[in-house]
């Protein structure tokens, strides 16, 4: 295949993946919208108000950043390891398989797809914030690069997840047992300054951690680690885990007989 | 000429020990409506897998009009189209996205994807289920979309693997017109089915794959001929005898009305016809008794058990 043919086979996965989520949008993109405001309603305003200040912000403008990249990464790593495993099980992925796309096209199609779920939930979540309190943006640059590279990274996680998945139930095994505690414990709604020092550097090792702060810092101009030292270990992740994928897909593992 | 599939020594040995391939080789023409049959669990499917990308071969080479899978594997595809056994599409898109989304992973432009959709929709009889999402159509229906899909991106080598298992006898012969016309435009053809007057009405070559072996690669016509004994069924006007015999000939009578004769290699069915005329038995119509390739394959496969 040629670039442009190349071109036009990426766009049809990435068309064809936003075309699933944005058709399921009750399932795919009103949850996230419903469950942040109930975080921002509980968290922000009801509990958030006797907490007082973190960081020199207020409660709820501290824990927003933290949300909005909950999302971004739940969102990610949900439309990827649905939309694929769900290729896998009905058995489609042979109408890719047995096309000539290279292997880095299918990826990319499906990343794409992921990032651009993750991306439009950040923003309806963003807006939804923007009802409880006002929303600052200290470096829209670094903004940008970190929701980037954080839903590719998470993007390219459900796909590894959905390649090894065998059944359902192993789709949402990661997410919940996973990711979603070092979702928690990854400073969303804390500063890890708050922590006894073993812990803090025990949350070093989550790599949610980098992400979380790097985006807070991103908005508030605040964060609990060094900011390059984070955007690098994104970086470092999102190679590991497209080198990762790439295998896979090249050896067809899991996917190949 | 460069034939449009050539296979070489090939050989697979899945992962649990299972031999589904003792080396094979196989060469179909360009422009051939070839058969490859076989009973369950022969190779067939695990041929056409590794064709198709879709199995790792353990051995040998296989080479689609020219090109070698191994070395420019996205090349061999795209002169390959493929109607595999199972249905594969996403039941939730709906019949014209799976056609233009095919499109699109052949690197066609949406505009043209768009236009080929409407062409294949038109021949298949699948306009009207156009906005249909896959899962509410009919087995038959079903088919057709995977062959319409298989073509989207005008391969040069189709590939179907029992295309009409499940198919109503209407649709599987337009779907015979259809592929009998593809076939004429230049798209060679293999097939595999269960059907063997299937694959006596539409092909021209065919081969036997028993145990992971190509037991017999010929020409339909060819391996007809070798059969030494045909049998035929005649419907008879009146009252037959019991006794009724014709010297020379295998006769039996099997109910008032039916008879029952075995023809050997270099005998003449009109010798039998003459000696019923002048016994005054007026022959109403004649049928095989049993389809003659299915014969032909059952003595096969008899001899390589």
């Amino acid at each position: 295949m040629n670039r442009y043919e190349q071109y036009v086979a990426f766009m049809t996965i990435m068309r064809k993946e936003i075309r699933r989520y944005l058709r399921i949008w009750s399932q795919t993109l009103l949850p996230s919208a419903i469950t942040m405001s109930l975080y921002y309603v509980i968290f922000g305003n009801l509990i958030g108000s006797r907490i007082g200040t973190m960081g020199g912000f207020s409660y709820m403008e501290f824990v927003v950043p933290g949300l909005i990249m909950m999302a971004i990464v739940t969102n990610s790593y949900a439309n990827v390891v649905a939309s694929f495993f769900g290729a896998k099980f009905n058995n489609s992925v042979e109408e890719l398989l047995v096309s000539p796309i290279p292997p880095y096209i299918i990826l990319c199609g499906y990343v794409a797809g992921g990032v651009s779920r993750g991306v439009l939930v950040a923003i309806i979540v963003t807006a939804v914030s923007l009802f409880f309190t006002r929303l600052p943006i200290y470096s829209p640059l670094l903004v940008i690069v970190v929701v980037a590279l954080t839903s590719i990274l998470f993007s390219l996680l459900g796909f590894i997840n959905a390649v090894f998945a065998n059944t359902f139930d192993d789709i949402n095994i990661v997410p919940t047992f996973v990711l979603t505690p070092l979702t928690y414990l990854g400073g969303v709604f804390y500063s890890l300054d708050l922590l006894p020092d073993f812990w803090a550097a025990v949350s070093q090792a989550n790599p949610l951690v980098y992400v979380v702060s790097a985006f807070r810092f991103g908005m508030l101009g605040v964060s609990d680690v060094n900011i390059t030292f984070a955007i690098s270990m994104i970086l470092l992740c999102v190679l590991v885990a497209f080198s990762y994928s790439m295998h896979l897909l090249r050896t067809g593992k899991r996917l190949r007989t | 000429m460069t034939a449009a599939l050539k296979i070489e020594g090939l050989k697979k040995t899945y992962d649990n020990g299972f031999v589904a391939l003792q080396g094979i080789d196989l060469t179909v023409e360009p422009g051939d409506f070839f058969a490859l049959l076989g009973p369950n669990g022969a190779g067939k499917s695990t041929t056409i897998g590794i064709i198709s990308s879709l199995v790792a071969k353990s051995a040998g080479k296989v080479c689609v009009h020219g090109v070698d899978i191994e070395h420019n594997f996205p090349l061999a595809k795209t002169h390959l189209g493929i109607v595999p056994q199972e249905f594969n599409f996403n039941v939730f898109e709906k019949v014209e996205d799976i056609l233009t989304n095919q499109a699109g992973y052949y690197g066609i432009p949406r505009a043209e994807a768009l236009r080929r959709t409407e062409h294949f929709l038109d021949r298949l009889g699948l306009t009207e289920k156009r906005d249909t999402r896959a899962r509410m159509l009919s087995g038959g229906m079903k088919r057709r979309l995977m062959i319409a899909r298989a073509l989207i991106h005008n391969p040069k080598l189709l590939i179907l693997d029992e295309p009409t298992a499940g198919v109503d006898i209407e649709m599987r012969r337009s779907m015979y017109d259809f592929l009998r016309e593809i076939n004429a435009s230049g798209t060679t053809i293999i097939l595999t089915t269960h059907y063997l007057e299937e694959a006596e009405a539409l092909c021209r070559n065919m081969a036997i794959i028993n145990h992971g072996k190509i037991v017999t690669n010929r020409s339909i016509k060819d391996l007809l001929r070798d059969l030494h004994k045909e049998v035929f069924l005649l419907d008879c006007a009146g009252q037959l005898d019991s006794e009724l015999a014709v010297p020379g000939f295998d006769l039996e009578v099997l109910d008032d009305h039916t008879v029952q004769v075995a023809i050997e290699k270099g005998q003449n069915l009109a010798e039998v016809f003459a000696a019923l005329h002048e016994k005054q038995v007026s022959v109403v119509s004649m049928r095989n008794e049993a389809n003659r390739l299915e014969q032909m394959f059952v003595n096969l496969l008899e001899q390589t058990a």
